[in-house]
C-alpha cells in the first residue's frame, strides 16, 4: 500500500485493478456479509426446502419428505391446518383494515396540530413519540392490564362516566377493539414525527400562492399538502401494513389470541401467533414453514399493489 | 379545524379575524393537551400501580398517587427465584449492547466499501442486499431457528447477538451516509501515504459520528427491545432478556399486577431514561431514516 504514495486514487485503482486481484474491499464488507449469507440467504433457501418435509426439531429422525402437501393443507377445506391457518390469516387483515386506517389518519391529525407556530410543539412531540420506544412486551402487558373489565382504568372511567364496561379482553368485538387502541397509542406517535418533517418540507411559498388564488383551508389541504405528502404516505402506508401484518405481542400479552371461537381458532389469534404455535408449541416446522411462505408472498403483493396504486395516481 | 374553512367570508372584519385565531388557538392546545394525556395516563399508571399494596390496585376510588407507598412488589419479583429480574436486567445489557457495538463494527466497514471501493460484484452483492430489505421477517424465523439449533446456540447470548448482525437497513444507512461526504478528504489521506484501513478509521469514521450516533441508538432501542426472537431462542430461565422474563413473570402472576406493573417499569425504565435525554436527537433520526427510506 505504501507504493501509493503520491499517486492518485484513481490512477492508483486502476493499476491495481489490472495488476492484481484487490481484497481489500472484499475484507471490508466480509464481516457483515458472513451473517448476511447464515441468517438472510441461507434461510430463504432453507426456509422453501424445510416447507416440503415434515419436520420436528425435536424428532429430527422422524423427517419425511411430502412435497408440497403442506401447502396443499393449507388450501385442502378438512385438514387441521385449513380452518386455523384461514381463522388467523383473516384475523390479521381484520386487524390491518382496521388498524391502518387509524395509524394513517390519527398520526396526521397530530402531525396537523403540530405544523404550527405555537409555543411548546416540541415538548408535545416528545410526548407523542415516547411509546414507541417501549418493548411491544412492556406495551402488551400494559394493555392487558389497563383493559381488564374488574379493576382496569378504561372500565373505571367508563363507570364513571355512566357507561356500559365492556370485558374488553374475553369478548368480540370489544377484544380487538383492546388490542387496535393499544396498538394506536404505540406507534401512532413513530407515524407522526414522519409526516410532520414531510409536512415542514412543503415549501411555505406553495400555500401563499394558493391562498393569493382564493383557495380555502379545505382547498389548500386537500390540493397543496396531500399531494406534497403523497410520496410519504406510500413510505408510512406500506410500512404501516407489514408492521401491522406481523402484529404478535399485544394478542400475545392481552388476549392469548383468544376469546376461543366455536369454528376452531382464537378470534384474535394473528398469523404470526398460528406460525408460532404450529412451529414451537406443535413442533410442526415444515408446516409453519410453508405458512410463513405463503403469508410473505401476500405480503409482498398486498406492498406492490400499494405501490403501484399510489404510482399511477401520481402521474 | 374543519370549522377554519367553512365560511369563506367575503371580508371579515379585523376584529372577528383575531377572535378566529385566538379560538383556533385554543382548540389547538386542547386537542394537544387532550393527546398528551391519552399518552402519558396508561405510563403513569403503569408506575403508581407498581408502587401499590395489593389492596389498592383495584379500589372502588382510583388513587394516582398510592396511598400507602410501597415497594413490596418489586421487592417480591426480586425476591423469587423462578423470576431472576436482575439477571434479565443484566442479559438485556449485555446483549442490546453487544449488537449494537457490532453492528456498528461491521456495516460501517461494509457500508464504506460499498460507497467507496470499486470492486467486482459489488453492485450486484448490494442489490442482493437491498432485495432482502423488502423480505417479511416472518420468512425467516423458523429457518433461523434451525440454524441457531444447528450451530448449537439454542440458550445462549450468541443465537441472539449474531442474527442481529445480518441485517441490511445499517449497511445501506452508513452507505448513504458516506456517499454524502466530500471525498477531498478521504484523498489527501492517501497522497499522504494512508492504507485505506487508516484512512476509513481516521478521516471517514470520526465524520460519521452522527450517522453512527444514529445507527447506534436505534439498533440499541430494537435489541433491548425485541421480544418474539428471544422468546425462540431462550427456554433457559437464567439466560432471558427482560421482554421474553416479562411473559413469564405474567405466568407466574396471573392477577398480582403491582409485580407485573414493577416488571415492566423496569423494562421501559432504561428506554424511557435514554429517551429524555437524546429525546430531540432520537426523534430526528427516526424523521431522517424514516424520510430516507
Amino acid at each position: 500500500m505504501t507504493a501509493a504514495a503520491g499517486a492518485t486514487v484513481a490512477t492508483r485503482e486502476r493499476q491495481q485493478g489490472k495488476k492484481r486481484f484487490d481484497a481489500v474491499p472484499y475484507l471490508f464488507i466480509l464481516p457483515q456479509l458472513v451473517f448476511f449469507v447464515i441468517f438472510v440467504a441461507w434461510p430463504f433457501v432453507l426456509g422453501l426446502a424445510l416447507s416440503l418435509f415434515e419436520y420436528d426439531v425435536l424428532r429430527p429422525e422422524a423427517t419425511k419428505f411430502v412435497g408440497l402437501e403442506n401447502y396443499a393443507h393449507l388450501f385442502t377445506p378438512g385438514t387441521v391446518e385449513f380452518p386455523v391457518f384461514w381463522n388467523a390469516l383473516i384475523n390479521t387483515v381484520e386487524f390491518v383494515l382496521l388498524s391502518v386506517p387509524l395509524l394513517i389518519l390519527v398520526p396526521l391529525g397530530m402531525a396537523l396540530l403540530l405544523n404550527t407556530k405555537l409555543p411548546g410543539r416540541n415538548y408535545f412531540r416528545a410526548i407523542y413519540f415516547a411509546p414507541w420506544v417501549l418493548s411491544s412486551a412492556v406495551v402488551g402487558l400494559l394493555g392487558f392490564w389497563i383493559f381488564q373489565s374488574q379493576g382496569g382504568l378504561v372500565n373505571y372511567y367508563l363507570k364513571a362516566l355512566g357507561l356500559d364496561q365492556p370485558r374488553w379482553l374475553s369478548t368480540m368485538p370489544w377484544a380487538w377493539f383492546a388490542v387496535v387502541i393499544t396498538t394506536v397509542w404505540w406507534t401512532a406517535g413513530f407515524n407522526m414525527v414522519i409526516l410532520l418533517a414531510a409536512l415542514q418540507n412543503i415549501p411555505a411559498s406553495l400555500y401563499e400562492a394558493a391562498a393569493i388564488d382564493g383557495a380555502s383551508a379545505w382547498q389548500r389541504f386537500r390540493h397543496v399538502t396531500i399531494p406534497g405528502l403523497r410520496p410519504v404516505l406510500l413510505f408510512i402506508i406500506i410500512i404501516t401494513v407489514i408492521a401491522s401484518f406481523n402484529l404478535f405481542a399485544q394478542p400475545f400479552f392481552m388476549t392469548e389470541g383468544g376469546p376461543a371461537q366455536p369454528g376452531g381458532g382464537g378470534a384474535t389469534e394473528p398469523i404470526m401467533m398460528r406460525i408460532y404455535n404450529e412451529g414451537f408449541v406443535r413442533y410442526r416446522m415444515g408446516s409453519a414453514a410453508a405458512m410463513s411462505f405463503v403469508v410473505a408472498a401476500i405480503m409482498i403483493a398486498v406492498s406492490y399493489a400499494n405501490f403501484r396504486l399510489f404510482r399511477v395516481r401520481e402521474e | 379545524m374543519t370549522g377554519l374553512a367553512a365560511q369563506p367570508q367575503a371580508r371579515p372584519s379585523l376584529l372577528s379575524l383575531r377572535q378566529k385565531k385566538i379560538t383556533s388557538r385554543i382548540l389547538i392546545y386542547f386537542l394537544l393537551f387532550f393527546i398528551a394525556a391519552v399518552i402519558i395516563i396508561p405510563l403513569a399508571w403503569m408506575v403508581s400501580t407498581s408502587f401499590k399494596p395489593k389492596s389498592e390496585w383495584f379500589m372502588p376510588q382510583i388513587y394516582w398517587i398510592p396511598r400507602t407507598f410501597t415497594l413490596q412488589n418489586y421487592q417480591s419479583i426480586f425476591n423469587n427465584p423462578a423470576l431472576p429480574m436482575v439477571r434479565w436486567f443484566a442479559n438485556s445489557l449485555l446483549v442490546a449492547t453487544s449488537v449494537t457495538v457490532l453492528v456498528l463494527v461491521v456495516d460501517s466497514l461494509a457500508g464504506y466499501a460499498y460507497a467507496r471501493m470499486k470492486f467486482r460484484g459489488r453492485n450486484v452483492i448490494f442489490s442482493l442486499l437491498l432485495v432482502t430489505m423488502f423480505l417479511p421477517g416472518m420468512m425467516f424465523l423458523i429457518p433461523n431457528f434451525l440454524t441457531v439449533n444447528a450451530l448449537g446456540w439454542l440458550n445462549s447470548y450468541a443465537g441472539l447477538i449474531a442474527p442481529a448482525l445480518a441485517g441490511v437497513f445499517g449497511v445501506f444507512f452508513m452507505r448513504q451516509f458516506f456517499l454524502s461526504l466530500p471525498k477531498e478528504l478521504e484523498e489527501a489521506a492517501y497522497i499522504d501515504g494512508a492504507t485505506r484501513l487508516q484512512t476509513f478509521r481516521h478521516i471517514a469514521l470520526p465524520l460519521a459520528r452522527p450517522a453512527l450516533a444514529t445507527l447506534g441508538i436505534i439498533t440499541f432501542l430494537a435489541s433491548w427491545n425485541d421480544f418474539l426472537w428471544p422468546l425462540l431462542v431462550l427456554r433457559d430461565r437464567n439466560l432471558l432478556t427482560l421482554p421474553p422474563g416479562l411473559s413469564t413473570l405474567q405466568g407466574a402472576y396471573t392477577s398480582e399486577y403491582g409485580q407485573m406493573m414493577a416488571g415492566a417499569v423496569i423494562t421501559a425504565l432504561p428506554v424511557l431514561l435514554l429517551y429524555i435525554v437524546l429525546q430531540r436527537y432520537i426523534v430526528e433520526s427516526v424523521q431522517t431514516t424514516g424520510l430516507k427510506g
